[in-house]
Formats: C-alpha cells, sequence, structure tokens
C-alpha cells in the first residue's frame, strides 16, 4: 500500500514532465493502433473468406476473361456442390479524383451468388424485387450510407471496360452478417451486362471474369482445385483454382510492400514510445538516487525500489496507453469517414487493441529495467554522496 | 549487549576505496569500544574517515579487514537481506542535511521504519505522534519537508530515527546545515535522548559546540585515532 502511495506521489512529483511523457506515450500507442489497424484492414478480405468457397480465373492473369459455358462442365466436378460467376465491371461514378466514389461494383448471377454468400444479408423482398428487374442493383449498407443511396435511386455510372453509359437502380441494400463483411459494393445482372455488351460490343458477350465454387468438404479443395485445372489444361481458357483466402490473399501480397512498410513503421513506434518513457524513467530515478539510498538505509529491500522506479514506469505507461486507445477509435473513424470505400473493413480489431496494450506493458516494464538494476546495484554509501 | 556492557565493538577495522586502480585507505585498524548508553563524539578534519566509520557501525558499509559487533551481533557477517533487517531494527540514522523524502508529510516521513513492522494501524499512529510529539513537532504532522525550517526538518529526521526505538542512534554531522540556534536545539535534544532515554549515540561532527554534549570525543586524522 505505502509502495503505490509513494508511486502516486513519485509519478505526480514533476507533472509537467509526467504529463508530456503520458502525453507522448499516449500519442505512440495511437499510431501503433492506427497502423495496425491499417495493416489488419488490408488483410480483412482474407481473414472473411468463405471456408468451403474455391474460386477459379484465367491461368494467365484476372483480366482475362473465362466462357460462360464452364459452368455446367465445373457444376459436374465431383466435390463441388454449387458454382456461380461474376465480373469486374469497374466504371467511373461522378468525379474519379474522389476516392469516395471508387467502390467495386460487380456483375453476378442472382441466382446463385448470393446462396455462395450468406454474410451478404438482404430482405426477401427487396432481393424479389432485385431479381424481377433487369437493372437493378443491390448495394451495401455502408456504401448506401456514404452516397446517400435509396431504394429507387438511380446510379448513373460511365463504363470503361465495358464502354458506354450505364445506369443501375437501387432494389436492395445488403447488410454483413458482422463487422468484418464489405458492405461497400455494388452488385447487378449479369444478364444485363452479358445483353448490353452482346449490343454494343458484339464477341465479348458470354464472358465470366471468375467463378464461385462451393465444395461438400473443405478438405476436398486440393482435389477440386486439381481436378479443375487438369479440365481445361489443355484448352484455350486455362484455369487457376484456388481457395478464395488464397485468391484475396494474392490481392494482399500485391501490396506487400505497404503493408511492410507500416508494420516497420508500427515497430519502430515501439520504439519511441520506449525511448520517451525510458528518458523519464532514468532521469527520475537518478534524482531520486539518494532518496533510494535512504529507504535502503532504513531497512528497505531491493524489491521496494524496484517497485518504486517499476511502478512509476508502468503507471506512466498505462495512462499513456489507456489514453492513446481511446484516441485510437475516434482516429480509425475519422479515417473510415473521410476514407469509407478506401478499406471496406476499417475497425480497430481486439488484437489490435492486445498489441497496443502489450507494447505499452513492455515498454513499461524495459523502460524501468535499467534504472532498476542500477539503483538496486547502487552502494547506500554511494548513494548518499549523491547530489540532489 | 555484550555481558561487559559494550554496546559497540569496533575490532581492528580497516576500510579502503578502490578508485580506478588505485587503493585509497581511509582506516587502519581502528578499534573502539563504546558501552550502552554513552554518547560519543568521533571528530576530526574532512577526509579522516570518521563518516566511514560511522557507516561500518550502522551497517550500511563493510570493512575490508577486522569486525564490527554492535549488541552482540556481528554485523559484518550478515547477509545484505539479514543486514537490511537489522538496520531496520536496530539503527536510527540522523543525516546532515536530513534526507526526508519531500513528497511525504512529516507524518509519513516518521512513519516510513515502521512500515516494516508488523504493528497494527493505529499502533502506528501511536509511535509516530509520540516521536514527533518528543521532537517538539506534533502541530505539525501534516507538514511536507518544504514548509519546514532546516531545524524543523531535522527534527523530523530524528523523530525518524527513534520512532522504532533502535538500539543504536548514528548522526553524521546533524548540526552542520543548521544555523546556531537551530544546531543548539537539535543538540539539546540528542542530549536528551542520551540522558533521559539511555540512547547509545554515536555522532560525527566537526562543531567543538556540539561534541561537548557528548559523554566522550574521539579524533580521527588520515584514518587513525589519535586520541
Amino acid at each position: 500500500m505505502f509502495i503505490i502511495r509513494l508511486v502516486l506521489k513519485n509519478t505526480l512529483r514533476h507533472k509537467l514532465r509526467t504529463l508530456l511523457t503520458i502525453l507522448g506515450v499516449s500519442i505512440a500507442v495511437m499510431s501503433f493502433g492506427f497502423m495496425r489497424t491499417i495493416v489488419t484492414a488490408w488483410s480483412a478480405g482474407v481473414e472473411s473468406s468463405g471456408e468451403n468457397r474455391m474460386i477459379t480465373r484465367q491461368s494467365v492473369s484476372f483480366i482475362f476473361p473465362l466462357p460462360y459455358s464452364c459452368l455446367q462442365q465445373l457444376q459436374q466436378i465431383p466435390g463441388v456442390s454449387e458454382v456461380s460467376y461474376a465480373n469486374w465491371f469497374g466504371g467511373v461514378y461522378k468525379d474519379p479524383a474522389d476516392f469516395k466514389n471508387f467502390f467495386p461494383r460487380i456483375a453476378i448471377d442472382p441466382e446463385t451468388y448470393f446462396s455462395l454468400y450468406p454474410e451478404f444479408i438482404i430482405p426477401a423482398d427487396q432481393f424479389a424485387e432485385f431479381k424481377k428487374e433487369r437493372n437493378s442493383c443491390i448495394v451495401g449498407a455502408k456504401l448506401a450510407r456514404e452516397q446517400g443511396f435509396k431504394i429507387g435511386d438511380l446510379i448513373p455510372v460511365d463504363g470503361d471496360i465495358y464502354p458506354g453509359k450505364w445506369e443501375f437502380v437501387v432494389r436492395g441494400i445488403y447488410r454483413g452478417k458482422d463487422e468484418s463483411t464489405d458492405e461497400t459494393q455494388l452488385f447487378f445482372h449479369w444478364d444485363y451486362l452479358n445483353e448490353q455488351v452482346k449490343i454494343s460490343q458484339p464477341g465479348r458477350e458470354g464472358q465470366v471474369g471468375w467463378y464461385v465454387l462451393s465444395v461438400h468438404n473443405a478438405a476436398e479443395m486440393p482435389r477440386v482445385a486439381k481436378a479443375v485445372d487438369e479440365r481445361y489444361k489443355n484448352s484455350r481458357s486455362s484455369t487457376k483454382t484456388e481457395t478464395e483466402r488464397e485468391f484475396q490473399q494474392s490481392f494482399v501480397s500485391m501490396s506487400s510492400a505497404i503493408i511492410s512498410s507500416l508494420e516497420a513503421v508500427s515497430y519502430i513506434i515501439i520504439g519511441i514510445i520506449l525511448l520517451v518513457l525510458a528518458n523519464t524513467i532514468v532521469m527520475a530515478a537518478r534524482e531520486r538516487t539518494k532518496e533510494y539510498a535512504v529507504l535502503k538505509t532504513l531497512g528497505f529491500s531491493a524489491g521496494h525500489v524496484v517497485g518504486l522506479i517499476g511502478g512509476e514506469s508502468m503507471l506512466i505507461a498505462c495512462s499513456g496507453c489507456v489514453i492513446g486507445l481511446a484516441m485510437t477509435f475516434p482516429m480509425a473513424m475519422g479515417f473510415a469517414k473521410a476514407f469509407p470505400t478506401f478499406f471496406p473493413v476499417f475497425n480497430v480489431e481486439t488484437i489490435t487493441i492486445i498489441l497496443a496494450v502489450s507494447v505499452a506493458l513492455f515498454a513499461g516494464v524495459v523502460a524501468a529495467l535499467f534504472p532498476a538494476a542500477r539503483a538496486v546495484r547502487m552502494r547506500i554509501v554511494d548513494g548518499l554522496r549523491s547530489i540532489d | 549487549m555484550s555481558q561487559n556492557g559494550t554496546m559497540i565493538k569496533v575490532d581492528h577495522v580497516s576500510k579502503s576505496y578502490r578508485r580506478d586502480s588505485i587503493e585509497i585507505p581511509v582506516l587502519r585498524d581502528i578499534s573502539i569500544d563504546v558501552p550502552a548508553g554513552e554518547f560519543l563524539a568521533l571528530m576530526g578534519p574532512s577526509g579522516s574517515g570518521k563518516t566511514t566509520l560511522l557507516n561500518l557501525i550502522a551497517g550500511i558499509d563493510r570493512p575490508n579487514a577486522g569486525k564490527v559487533v554492535v549488541n552482540g551481533t556481528e554485523i559484518d557477517s550478515l547477509g545484505e537481506s539479514d543486514l537490511a533487517r537489522w538496520r531496520a531494527r536496530h539503527v536510527g540514522f540522523i543525516f546532515q542535511f536530513y534526507n526526508l523524502l519531500p513528497v511525504l508529510t512529516a507524518f509519513e516521513n516518521v512513519e516510513l521504519p515502521l512500515l516494516l513492522t508488523g504493528l497494527s494501524r493505529k499502533e502506528k499512529r501511536e509511535h509516530v505522534e509520540s516521536a514527533l510529539n518528543l521532537v517538539g513537532l506534533g502541530d505539525r504532522i501534516h507538514h511536507y519537508p518544504k514548509q519546514l525550517s532546516g531545524g524543523q526538518e531535522q527534527r523530523v529526521a530524528i523523530a525518524r530515527a527513534i520512532v522504532t526505538d533502535p538500539t543504536i542512534l548514528v548522526a553524521d554531522e546533524p548540526t552542520g546545515d543548521l544555523d546556531k540556534i537551530s544546531a543548539g536545539e537539535i543538540m539539546d535534544l540528542l542530549y536528551r535522548l542520551n540522558k533521559e532515554f539511555k540512547k547509545t549515540i554515536v555522532m560525527v561532527t566537526h562543531d567543538p559546540r556540539a561534541a561537548e554534549k557528548a559523554h566522550k570525543q574521539m579524533h580521527l586524522d588520515k584514518g587513525e585515532l589519535t586520541t
């Protein structure tokens, strides 16, 4: 009890210094939390991948399509339970310079796609309306919020991959099963795309960007992948089939340099936290050398002295951590609001909080190590001779 | 206390310090017997080794040769933890610059040595108040050191030294940082502790007037006893 009381009093002895140190630690913790949130947001697609879903795409590149005729053949591959397909549409909505206006626009097969993606929850009446109308679309709840889309709204899009003026009517708004579900996408009828392409660009019809396969058993995935790719090995459109996780991972790995840089910066931040805290604790312990010597003279043990130094270090580190984490949430929310579609899922994950707390505790312990060891080793007579 | 009434026995003690590769002798073959209840003043010029001798008696430093026996315990043979416990139980320290913890009140500073005892909260309070009353600071218990004069701070330090009722009191130039009047008050207090409470006191001082209060004066010069 006495140690706790003295730790509190010592911590408040130089209020400005303590305040600045706590502020420094909290800003570093906030930066760390924010960086880690970006890193986890980058991998959100990988984390939310379906366990039983596989993606079949053109083996050379994702940008080359596959024939629609593969659909029936894929359905007959042993182990495959369902097959759906989709096309990346692209296009330009409003001002392309405003990143907010970039969001995924994907042509899908309404009959099969959503049964493969049960994490997209659509009200039954809206889904029924969507299926009825050729140029209708379904948008994610987050996208609808950010863009102000409502049921019945017309969304004009300038085609780039598929040139022309396109218009989609909002007939449904889906929400995600949980926070990790991407709610920033726009889905419309593949049939609508195919019909328009047949008219405007004959020869490009009947093409599919990728197939989504659902398998009965995740353990069968390697066998199914091999069977699919073997099936099209010598065709004009050879395929590459992989798990959805691997498919998503391949996109993330394209940004690996950025992610690695962010991770490196987050580790540098740990070093900054350590330096800020260690500087204060070393200074404080040096100023109190004589007091530690007096306490040891009076019979207090080395453990008491370690408790005083370590306690002060941990108190500052924990205070900084709490404030830093409290600042991380509004910071992340502000970023998500400013760039709503940049990261479809941008949440401060529990693992980020655990990491930030661990980093702060680690810094608290390490910052106290040197001054505590010095105080323990200090001979009383040397400590008493020290100058305040 | 030994059978012949000796409270402190310094037996052929030598002490030297090493600075870089040079060995600096501080005390050479010192032997002293201090009977129980004695008030001894150690005098001598700066660097004569009197504070080092006081530190050896108080168990905060160890001799290179010889032994120090206090109240029948050969203290230089104790391990660090045992020595710390022994100090807490048997020695009261009074420093030249008081060495109070600035963030603690007079009450809390005096309470410090009692935190290592098994006394109840109520008992601790009674002991602290008694000690502060004894040094005449019963009305200043909630004052911080910076709110007290030098003389008052030293009296708080004396209260801290006596609050556990230690076997011996060691004082290192207790009046060295005080004006004449405050120094006189402190010496009167130490004299009273020796006279009324039979405390064995070893005091290092430069001040001949302070030394006059002691029963016995010993002089050190260049690490050797001269008288």
